[in-house]
């Protein structure tokens, strides 16, 4: 059901800067803030338009607040998403070109197809 | 009417703005290969003279999110602003203002609606690097109008492959029955094998090379029907996760046509997937 807010929270994140750097810093007082605070606003409302019903399940909650991108993909939240806010956040903590492309892939390499479902 | 002056094909690697324009000790090894590939396939494009460029791509998520998702998009606004932060974050792409031209794009969505394609309309579309990239390899003036087409290519549920063919013959129809004398290039950017946040990414070749070598062939010999049998939603996993983009290609085949050998063919052989530059002269190759 709440894959969808998953995919929401990865894609809002990653538009704005200082988020991505308040998501690296402090990943579970945002995921807390954020879902509590920006979650249920519907997009392209000018405000004051709120879902009363969207809200994460315990190990999505727990997968954003851990940084932990493998669970992420367990749970079928979209790559592309996941991947760019976490090269955002990450990629300056290594050397070498692709170092956290590649560190990334390692880490999701017991996976194999078919991969989890992506589908909203 | 118009005339169709050139079909253009090809992959759009955000990398290559910031492998192109570094100082010599920073490019990569490969940038003068690269480099050198994209001056002839620009030339393809200048050799035609377009008027008008119809560009196909897709949004990555950049302005068409979950919320509202459209299969297949056509921008009718006078300007489109290009370009997104986390484009510049992850790849220095440089912000750009687009024009547009507003009667092609009103004739393609009243043909393409009463042809049986319900298409969605943007007045105020933000263009991303599926085709800013095209731009910066093709037409780095950015001196001609445009008309963006964007397919959903990576947020289930897509479109089937033969749709976007038929999309692709359609573009066909309507821009050679577009009342103008204008010379209109149609611009459309896909992927070959390619995953991204998935454990196959950024190898030192593309995921499946095979795949790679089928897809080059059936696109420079204009194979639909072999694609069409061979690719389908589901087999599009099997290439790398986000190999569904190749859909834009097979979309460009419909453009071009059935049978239709493409007069330009080149790839590269790059880190994490293969590049790809295809051309056509449905009207006869420019002097």
């Amino acid at each position: 059901m709440s894959k969808y807010l998953i995919d929401k929270f990865l894609f809002t994140v990653d538009r704005d800067p200082d988020l991505v750097e308040r998501y690296r810093e402090d990943p579970r007082g945002t995921v807390t803030w954020w879902e509590a605070e920006r979650a249920n606003s519907i997009l392209n409302c000018h405000s004051g338009e709120a879902s009363t019903w969207l809200k994460f399940e315990d190990d999505e909650r727990e997968a954003l607040a851990a940084h932990d991108y493998v669970k992420l993909f367990e749970l079928g939240a979209h790559p592309f998403l996941t991947l760019t806010l976490f090269i955002a956040m990450f990629e300056r903590d290594y050397d070498e070109p692709l170092g956290f492309q590649l560190a990334y892939a390692a880490r999701l390499a017991h996976f194999d197809l078919p991969y989890p479902d992506i589908a909203t | 009417m118009a005339t169709l002056a050139a079909v253009i094909a090809s992959t759009h690697h955000p990398f290559y703005y910031k492998a192109s324009t570094a100082p010599p000790e920073e490019r990569p090894p490969f940038a003068d290969e690269w480099v050198a590939k994209i001056m002839a396939f620009r030339e393809t494009l200048t050799r035609a003279r377009p008027d008008v460029l119809v560009m196909v791509g897709s949004d990555h998520f950049h302005q068409l999110w979950l919320d509202n998702m459209p299969q297949f998009l056509i921008g009718k606004a006078p300007f489109y602003d290009a370009g997104y932060y986390n484009e510049e974050r992850e790849f220095g792409l440089p912000r750009m203002l687009l024009r547009g031209q507003e009667d092609l794009s009103a004739h393609m969505l009243r043909g393409g609606i009463d042809g049986g394609f319900d298409l969605a309309f943007s007045n105020e579309l933000r263009i991303d690097h599926s085709i800013t990239c095209p731009i910066i390899t093709l037409r780095p003036e950015a001196d001609l109008p445009i008309v963006p087409v964007y397919t959903n290519i990576f947020a289930p549920p897509l479109p089937q492959p033969k749709r976007f063919v038929q999309l692709g013959r359609m573009i066909r129809e309507l821009v050679e029955s577009w009342p103008s004398d204008l010379r209109v290039a149609v611009v459309g950017t896909g992927h070959l094998s390619l995953e991204l946040g998935g454990p196959r990414q950024f190898g030192p070749h593309g995921p499946d090379p095979e795949f790679d070598r089928k897809a080059v062939e059936w696109i420079a010999s204009g194979d639909i029907e072999a694609s069409l049998a061979e690719v389908t939603l589901d087999s599009l996993w099997t290439p790398g996760n986000a190999t569904h983009g190749f859909m834009d290609f097979m979309l460009m085949m419909g453009v071009a046509g059935e049978g239709a050998k493409a007069d330009h063919v080149d790839t590269l052989d790059l880190f994490h997937t293969m590049e790809a530059y295809f051309t056509w002269y449905p009207a006869g190759a420019p002097e």
